[in-house]
């Protein structure tokens, strides 16, 4: 047993926090540090800048553009770009469709889908929860229908992420309503711009838009755009899903939002002193430094310890998602704390950036932090709710 | 990095595993503690045999060269089943002073006592007022010709009342709680002047009160720098630290497992209680909680050898507290998820939920040692 990282690990480290240094450019590194939206535009150049270092999709096969490090190494690697405030990767293409689609998909697909998200020419969306279908997501009734060289889609999509910005939908439909509800999903890839679809924004409690809708009016999609069997789209859901938890324990972004936390506690004066010297305060951050150090090595654990049964999400992935979402949102809760009563002025449009040419409300730095902490409201809900991965814990680990 | 245990590890592993089996069932315990010191005078014998009790020594002392791994291994054992013998106290704690204070004769003396079972110890640090101060310490030590003599007293002294001889800390030089002025000695617990008051503690060990009244030590006695102890004592409370969290995560997965196996077999209203979600989700909680606390005691485990003072009690002091918060949570849930019977004295839940909360109680709880962190820099810092 040695927590240590090797002499190969520690460099591997080192020259990937030389990479971002050199390579992330500062406009987009603040703005994530200031707890602002990335833009589609600073999305896609910051994978195109790591696509030409053959870095944008490490965890995939070497033949599709992965890297074949280990799976401590992919760890440390994401681990860096998070606390370098580095824009995350578009998980709808590089964690959940393009693992589906070099998994289960045709040669066609992997030759055709594959290489247009390594550098981020496909914009992908995730269609998965409806109205009707959050945690019980099997419960799906937007349907798919054989008609002469097209799937028929007709029904609604909901909380889709991103789709606004989208140029391809990865969709579970119902394509037989005859059997049990797992056993009639299919798995199909839909563009966006097909006859039938519309996107419609959903307002969060924050002001901002990142989700949406999706109604699919009689949408044809080409037979050859259903990924693997039909009626198998359940077990492809399930492996993304998988895919899905793996990443979301978040320990990087935790770890730079306590930077945050420390730099912004250091500036904010109250009662002639810093709030970094309060000593209830500290003790409120040493306490959440302290469970987010454990999860970091629960997370090691989680990893060096291989992916559980082959193709099914490992247990354990359940595990860093409570405890991840947790942490981040005693984080935000922590950047509450700082900022104070300057967190009631609304400023909406300071998340877009560049148009706002008036001077701050406040300090210039608090406009973000009311929005972020009931914005990070999300984390325990989305990717499967804290109590669903509870249900996991107690059935795959605990046998109950 | 590397999770897995070497070979020899896991051999250890499995053999004090089949010991604690075979020997340590809770009725096996509750006659162990029945006895006047309150623990297993054969377990012992089997510990030497087993090569334990001279585990962490150094071979050219007599012992194997075990490191923080291989004392987490045990403790975690221990932990499952509770076991009372003065491990701790002996072989981690005044066993630790000796191994790293003690001058070559003095451990080449002991540590093979130790190793064979024949010596066993205590740490006669702690005194009523001084809490978890490391240093407020008023039990004096006199310059007296070559040696020294002591007066004072010493509380919760772990296995006080059976030890052979006793480890105690007084100060030579300046003020009750200055980190300078404290020195080591090696004390018969049959020397004139030494007094002692045993008792059981709330977790089923045992303890002692001693008053030391003109006790004297001859120069041989001195363990390591008469005047600068502080940071022996430090480096070994840090030492006995990530030996608690091993045995707290033991006693954790016990309670874990016995939870879970009564949520199975317990029926109420016609089906096992394991099937109502209300219960799931406090048993899955209890998951999260353990396995932060074991991924803590392994950090303390890696830490506990670090020679850097500062970075080594950052990290215990994130562990301890790591593990408080677990335990705490841990015997609750496990209490109330048995309901009526873990609220019985003959039922093995219950030592296990009191063992948790007085590792806590041991060397800082909780909130002492968050209240060490508040006052460093970042766990996170570069």
């Amino acid at each position: 047993m040695d927590l240590r990282f090797t002499d190969e690990e520690a460099a591997f480290r080192d020259e990937v926090r030389r990479f971002v240094r050199a390579e992330l450019p500062p406009s987009i590194r603040d703005k994530i540090a200031a707890g602002r939206h990335p833009s589609k535009d600073d999305i896609v150049r910051w994978t195109r800048i790591l696509a030409a270092r053959g870095w944008s999709v490490p965890h995939w096969p070497a033949e599709w553009g992965g890297t074949g490090w280990s799976p401590i190494k992919l760890l440390i690697f994401n681990d860096e770009l998070q606390r370098a405030n580095a824009p995350e990767s578009l998980a709808f293409g590089t964690s959940m469709v393009g693992p589906v689609i070099y998994t289960f998909g045709s040669q066609a697909q992997k030759e055709r889908f594959l290489p247009r998200i390594v550098d981020l020419r496909d914009w992908w969306c995730q269609g998965f929860s409806e109205p009707g279908a959050g945690s019980d997501l099997a419960g799906l009734r937007t349907t798919a229908k054989r008609d002469g060289d097209a799937w028929v889609i007709e029904g609604q999509k909901t909380w889709t992420t991103l789709a606004q910005h989208a140029d391809w939908i990865f969709v579970l439909a119902r394509t037989d309503a005859s059997v049990k509800k797992q056993e009639g999903i299919s798995f199909f890839l839909v563009d966006m711009k097909s006859p039938g679809v519309t996107v419609r924004p959903i307002q969060t409690i924050d002001g901002g838009h990142e989700v949406n809708e999706v109604f699919f009016d009689s949408v044809r999609a080409p037979l050859e755009n259903l990924v693997g069997q039909e009626n198998k789209g359940w077990d492809y859901a399930k492996f993304l899903l998988g895919n899905e938890r793996n990443g979301i324990a978040r320990v990087g972004i935790s770890k730079a939002r306590i930077a945050r936390i420390r730099q912004l506690a250091s500036l904010a004066t109250y009662g002639g002193q810093p709030k970094l010297a309060d000593p209830l305060f500290r003790m409120k951050l040493a306490a959440v430094e302290v469970e987010l150090k454990a999860l970091e090595m629960t997370q090691m654990r989680v990893i060096a310890g291989g992916q559980g049964e082959k193709g099914k999400p490992n247990p354990a992935s359940s595990v860093l998602k409570i405890k991840g979402s947790e942490l981040q949102q005693a984080t935000t809760e922590l950047l509450m704390d700082v900022v104070g009563p300057y967190a009631l002025p609304y400023e909406a449009e300071r998340d877009d950036g560049e148009r706002w040419n008036e001077p701050p409300i406040g300090p210039d730095w608090a406009a973000t932090i009311a929005p972020t902490y009931f914005n990070a409201r999300k984390v325990s809900i989305y990717g499967g709710s804290n109590e669903i991965q509870r249900s996991i814990i107690a059935k795959a680990i605990l046998g109950l | 990095m590397d999770f897995d245990l070497n070979e020899e590890q896991r051999l250890l592993a499995d053999n004090v595993a089949r010991l604690m089996k075979d020997r340590y069932g809770f009725e096996n315990r509750k006659t162990y503690q029945a006895t006047t010191h309150g623990f297993s005078e054969e377990l012992w014998r089997r510990y030497a045999e087993l090569g334990l009790l001279g585990l962490p020594f150094s071979e050219e002392d007599g012992g194997f060269g075990g490191g923080a791994v291989e004392t987490m291994l045990v403790m975690e054992a221990f932990g499952r089943a509770l076991a009372l013998e003065p491990y701790l106290a002996t072989v981690v704690l005044a066993g630790g002073v000796i191994r790293r204070a003690a001058r070559q004769e003095l451990r080449a003396e002991l540590a093979p006592q130790i190793a064979a079972g024949d010596l066993r110890l205590a740490f006669a640090h702690s005194e009523r007022q001084s809490g978890w101060d490391l240093f407020d310490v008023t039990a004096s030590a006199r310059k007296d010709g070559g040696g020294y003599v002591l007066n004072g007293e010493k509380g919760l002294v772990l296995h006080g009342d059976s030890a052979d001889k006793l480890v105690v800390s007084a100060r030579i030089a300046g003020g009750q709680r200055e980190r300078t002025g404290l020195g080591l000695f090696l004390v018969d617990a049959a020397a004139p002047g030494v007094a002692r008051r045993g008792y059981p503690t709330q977790d089923g060990q045992r303890a002692a009160e001693i008053t030391l009244t003109n006790v004297r030590v001859e120069p041989e006695a001195v363990i390591g720098d008469p005047e600068n102890a502080a940071p022996v004592i430090e480096r070994v409370v840090d030492e006995a630290i990530a030996a608690l969290c091993a045995e707290a995560v033991g006693a954790m997965s016990e309670a874990q497992a016995m939870t879970v196996d009564y949520l199975k077999t317990r029926k109420q209203f016609g089906v096992p209680i394991g099937s109502f979600q209300a219960l799931q989700h406090r048993a899955a909680d209890m998951v999260v909680a353990l396995e932060q606390a074991r991924s803590m005691m392994m950090f303390a485990t890696m830490m506990a050898g670090e020679h850097d003072a500062a970075a080594r009690g950052k990290a215990i002091s994130a562990a301890k507290a790591q593990i408080g918060r677990s335990a705490k949570f841990i015997g609750q849930q496990a209490t109330q998820l048995h309901g009526g019977i873990a609220m019985t004295y003959e039922y093995k839940l219950g030592h296990l939920f009191k063992r948790m909360t007085m590792i806590d109680m041991a060397f800082g709880d909780t909130e002492a040692h968050l209240r060490r962190l508040s006052e460093a820099d970042s766990l996170f810092a570069a």
